[in-house]
């Protein structure tokens, strides 16, 4: 069983990377990679996030929105699974503003050092996109865990490598056109294509 | 020589600010580099005198890359011989190898080089020597069947979008030989792998021995179906003999520069007698490869794949393990830069290829993509490792 849980953990970190498999969250990707402090500051948030609401979506999905899961409470005919995308931004954003007082709450240190990255993981698609994944793939609660918790890990991975590549690349003589973004982009190409290693691995 | 001196000289100042060809200085400055030596001066600080430049730099990795190339350019006519059934003697096997293996460099250096050469002019940046090196690396990562158009697209792809756009040498993320090899790869499977490429011969029309094959150890090894032992197949095919041995010195299919470990290791020994390659890199990829394989020895079970029962020594002289081990992952732009990132990166390189040999049905070899893979993650070691040193000076400062 251990064995399952650490296949599925190996996955969504290696294997299937949220960010340079499926080009998930690449908005905050690109824009919060310029120094490495920062960028372990917003993975570590991204992983907190993800592990908490990956399971919290699974609760609502199979709880109220999915075909018949209504039953408990006497409405088995009811599919309310259109409601999934609305609902589980409601439930991330909602589940961003719980996580950002518990953590000011308890953690002041750590509220500080994530700043405005805690809100701006509400608007990231790869948390919405784990969610959805979590649907599709049929996980049960445990594994929808251990998946968001690696989906994290592989964010946070790919994040703070790309930012000490572009700490190393500060200097480099990049042509006008491409320098920030367009540079940045090439090296998520190059990054994903290093990435391919993974790919095909059964687990 | 006096003559073209006094020639270039003579025309120097066409070359120079403001002058009527301006903007062709730095074909000028390559050509006088080339034939003479550059006039070049440092105007700031650091002025460290030594004669070790970018320049002898590079041609270090070129001598130490003659032994692979030659054993290569032999190793094509051998195998091409040997799948006809055909008598040759050694100057056949090397004419035959010369024929199959110069156009591929000279596209290779045709091709990049124009590249290199435009960014020159165009950028006011300097020809840099590094291209040298890939333009020879390249190739001898190739099989010696590859189409030339391929290696033109790839070679392309390699110097523009992996060094060029960075600046050129010494600011790129990826080895650029490497890139442009994973270009191909992903690109154009068909002519890159399975066991048809790696034999210069004409499937259609040439009339090769029976139980010609053709597939290269490591193929053989991936191939083995569970429960059989991978040596077994390897040592004991009915074509050809991969024991340990000949894998050793080479005349195996494969790549063209990647079979002979004995002639990567001459070059091994150049680059860390000159101090050119890293011996920290080269040893550490071997221990991380040979741990990794012994790792995967101790879990093969009963029906694991033929991988994992594969003895760890052999992995080290099957593909292109020793090529990448002493040519690719020493790539001093690409690789860490603290002595203590590289014994990390080294070791995380070896590991991860012989892993990705064994437990990726997907590649036969993990080579090319384990160096690329820590390439990425280079920069974070030596970050994390400054870092340390930076608190362990400070906890001594404030004691």
């Amino acid at each position: 069983m251990l064995e399952h849980y650490l296949s599925l953990f190996v996955k969504a970190v290696f294997v299937e990377n949220i960010l340079l498999a499926f080009f998930l969250g690449m908005c905050s990707f690109l824009a919060v990679s310029k120094r490495v402090e920062t960028a372990v500051g917003l993975g570590m948030a991204v992983i907190f996030v993800l592990t908490i609401t990956v399971p919290a979506n699974w609760t609502i999905s199979n709880f109220l929105l999915k075909d018949g899961a209504m039953a408990w409470l006497g409405f088995p005919e009811v599919d309310l699974s259109f409601l999934n995308f609305v609902t589980f931004i409601a439930t991330i954003a909602a589940m961003v503003q719980l996580v950002e007082m518990v953590i000011d709450r308890f953690s002041p240190k750590l509220y500080a050092a994530l700043g405005i990255f805690l809100p701006l993981i509400a608007v990231n698609c790869a948390i919405l996109g784990s969610s959805l994944f979590m649907v599709e793939r049929e996980y049960t609660v445990a594994e929808s865990a251990v998946f968001g918790f690696g989906s994290g890990v592989g964010f946070f991975l790919a994040i703070v490598a790309m930012a000490s590549i572009r700490t190393k690349i500060r200097y480099s003589n990049v042509p006008n056109g491409l320098k920030g973004l367009g540079i940045t982009m090439l090296i998520t190409g190059l990054m994903s294509m290093a990435f391919m290693i993974f790919s095909g691995i059964q687990l | 020589m006096k003559l073209i001196e006094n020639n270039l000289e003579k025309h120097r100042y066409k070359f120079e600010k403001g002058g009527k060809l301006e903007k062709w200085a730095p074909l000028y400055r390559a050509a006088d580099t080339i034939m003479f030596w550059t006039s070049e001066r440092t105007k700031s600080a650091p002025h460290v005198r030594d004669a070790l430049d970018l320049k002898r730099f590079m041609m270090m990795v070129i001598v130490a890359l003659i032994p692979a190339t030659v054993f290569g350019i032999y190793n094509i006519g051998y195998q091409h011989y040997v799948a006809m059934g055909e008598s040759f003697s050694f100057i056949d096997a090397l004419g035959f190898g010369l024929v199959k293996f110069l156009p591929i460099v000279i596209v290779s250096y045709a091709v990049g080089g124009f590249w290199e050469v435009l960014f020159a002019i165009i950028r006011k940046h300097d020809i840099n020597e590094g291209f040298l090196v890939t333009g020879i690396l390249f190739p001898l990562t190739l099989p010696a069947t590859i189409p030339l158009w391929q290696v033109a697209v790839a070679i392309s792809f390699g110097v523009v979008l992996g060094k060029e756009v960075f600046g050129g040498t010494g600011m790129n993320i990826l080895n650029p030989a490497l890139t442009a090899r994973a270009f191909v790869f992903f690109a154009y499977p068909a002519r890159i792998s399975g066991d048809k490429v790696w034999t210069a011969v004409d499937m259609a029309k040439d009339k090769v021995v029976d139980g010609f094959s053709g597939a290269t150890p490591l193929l053989v090894a991936s191939n083995t179906p569970g429960g059989q032992s991978a040596i077994h197949n390897v040592t004991g095919t009915t074509y050809g003999d991969f024991s340990w041995i000949n894998m050793f010195y080479g005349l195996i299919p494969g790549s063209i520069g990647e079979t002979s470990t004995l002639a990567i290791l001459i070059g091994a020994l150049i680059l860390i007698i000159t101090g050119v390659g890293s011996w920290r890199i080269i040893v550490s990829v071997y221990a991380g490869g040979f741990l990794m394989a012994f790792l995967m020895n101790i879990f093969a079970g009963p029906q694991s794949t033929g991988m994992f029962t594969l003895p760890a020594h052999f992995h080290l002289v099957m593909g292109g393990f020793s090529f990448g081990a002493v040519f690719m992952a020493t790539d001093p732009v690409s690789a860490s830069q603290t002595y203590r990132g590289k014994w990390v990166y080294g070791f995380m390189i070896g590991a991860l290829a012989i892993l990705i040999r064994t437990v990726n049905p997907a590649y036969p070899e993990g080579m090319m993509l384990a160096i690329l893979f820590m390439n990425i993650f280079s920069p974070l070691i030596d970050h994390y490792i400054i870092k340390a040193n930076i608190n362990r000076r400070l906890s001594r400062a404030t004691q």
